[in-house]
């Protein structure tokens, strides 16, 4: 119920009562959303959208930095891994059994 | 799609759960609180990918869910009525009252409407003159600023014959609820997203403190939950209870104040029931008084409904986390989707249903005879 879904906006406008409207792009599907709530945003901004209302813009930065203090995590994992050279390592390191299932 | 493809990346799955595994010592029992994260969890199987120690328990925060049967049974009378066209959201068609749903009840011929926005039931109240369209405004606090926009937008542009049956919730007092109550396991909280894109994160802070919980705001993907899984553990581990935020490309601390503000216009906070968990002070929202024009419940002036839920139903347990859907006798039997006895199967979103949509009930019934080979 409070799924909402990033989309890019392509327009921006007025409707006939004066609302502050626009569209969004999700992934190809073109829908009308209210901007009522961010009124600082500009076309080309990716803004996450609920029943039809854009609730706040999605801070690229952020987005950015997240990713890439996920991605350290992801080299500080490697670091795991046995050493080729380390006679005590153990050849088959236990790991979790690991399985991610594909969207439906 | 951008902003959501990368959070469902397999490999950077593997590294924090991986990383998860390095890090934790001993049992805990961390609560998502939002059905949305319930039904990532289950889909993507995410909380068989944990460690044994750290245990899922799911959340309230499914408003499909939690709305009272009483309020149900008051917008199927709404609904019936011929001078009305009743619109919700597709979520709320199925969900039984005490005795039909609103598919049946359009069935019969009843003029009943699925939106995809509230501010699109203005557009039919503008075609419909004659008839009186009410919308049901469900919803956590993500959707209360679209439900408050169409009611304010209303009153402005002088949309006399739309109202709107008003059964909103609050996280934060839930929260407090569950951790108030003496069968309370849950040690940390994946706390609400999009709730909090809304409305930030500082009223969650006084919880932390008081409860010395550690809550993380966390996202809906994949690597949003998994990341908000690590950052809760990580706490719990070093013994710290803050508000910390994993969802910050849309969470801020303060949240859209916009939002917030014709929030506070169009609403004002009042005791809720909640279905399977019963009445919470302070849980939920109800109209202002200068919006008492477009308030269905005093237009239409339907009688408190007495409702009974079936006894053997533990969908109240599930919601506050001391149970799973398994431990439930019903589960998957009489229970159903299609014949839910309670909250928690009534929406995709409920624990019990998400849990059924992955076929989580055919391996209950494959278990004894697993044992019996055994």
């Amino acid at each position: 119920m409070c799924l909402a879904i990033p989309g890019k906006l392509i327009e921006i406008n007025h409707d006939a009562q004066g609302v502050l409207m626009g569209k969004a792009n999700f992934g190809g599907i073109v829908k009308q959303v209210c901007l009522e709530y961010t009124p600082e945003v500009v076309i080309g901004d990716y803004v996450l959208v609920h029943v039809g209302f854009a609730l706040s813009k999605v801070d690229e930065e952020e987005a950015a930095r997240t990713y890439k203090a996920l991605e350290e995590l992801k080299q500080l994992g490697e670091l795991d891994v046995p050493d080729v050279d380390d006679p005590d390592a153990d050849p088959f390191p236990e790991s979790p059994p690991v399985q991610i299932r594909s969207a439906a | 799609m951008k902003y959501l493809d990368e959070y469902r990346s397999e490999e950077l799955a593997q590294k924090i759960v991986a990383e998860i595994h390095r890090t934790v010592t001993k049992p805990w029992v961390l609560m998502e609180v939002c059905g949305g994260q319930t039904h990532s969890i289950v889909k993507y199987g995410i909380d068989r990918l944990l460690p044994n120690e750290v245990e899922l328990v799911h959340g309230p925060g499914c408003p499909v869910c939690v709305t009272s049967l009483e309020m149900i049974d008051k917008a199927h009378a709404i609904a019936q009525r011929p001078d009305v066209i009743f619109c919700s959201f597709g979520d709320m068609l199925r969900v039984p009252g005490s005795r039909d749903d609103l598919l049946i009840l359009k069935s019969r011929g009843a003029d009943i409407r699925i939106v995809y926005s509230p501010i699109d039931c203005l557009k039919i109240a503008r075609a419909n003159p004659d008839k009186k369209v009410v919308f049901f405004a469900i919803g956590f606090e993500t959707t209360a600023p679209s439900n408050a926009m169409s009611v304010w937008q209303a009153k402005k542009q002088g949309v006399k014959n739309f109202s709107v049956l008003v059964s909103h919730v609050l996280v934060p007092p839930s929260i407090a609820s569950i951790l108030q109550s003496p069968l309370n396991r849950v040690q940390g909280f994946l706390g609400p997203g999009h709730v909090c894109t809304v409305m930030g994160y500082r009223e969650y802070e006084p919880l932390a403190e008081r409860f010395r919980v550690p809550i993380v705001i966390t996202g809906f993907e994949p690597i949003d939950i998994l990341q908000g899984t690590l950052m809760t553990v990580r706490q719990l581990e070093a013994g710290t209870h803050t508000v910390e935020n994993q969802y910050p490309r849309v969470v801020n601390r303060d949240g859209n104040r916009v939002a917030q503000d014709l929030v506070n216009n169009v609403f004002e906070v009042c005791d809720r029931k909640w279905r399977g968990v019963g009445s919470i002070p302070k849980s939920g929202y109800k109209l202002r008084y200068e919006f008492r024009e477009h308030d269905a419940e005093r237009i239409f002036d339907v009688k408190e409904i007495d409702t009974q839920e079936p006894a053997h139903c533990i969908s109240g347990l599930v919601l506050r986390g001391v149970k799973k859907p398994h431990d439930c006798a019903c589960f998957g039997k009489e229970c159903t989707p299609e014949s839910p006895l309670g909250a928690t199967m009534v929406s995709a979103e409920g624990a019990c249903a998400a849990y059924y949509a992955y076929g989580r009930h055919l391996e209950l019934q494959k278990q004894p005879a697993e044992v019996a080979h055994a």
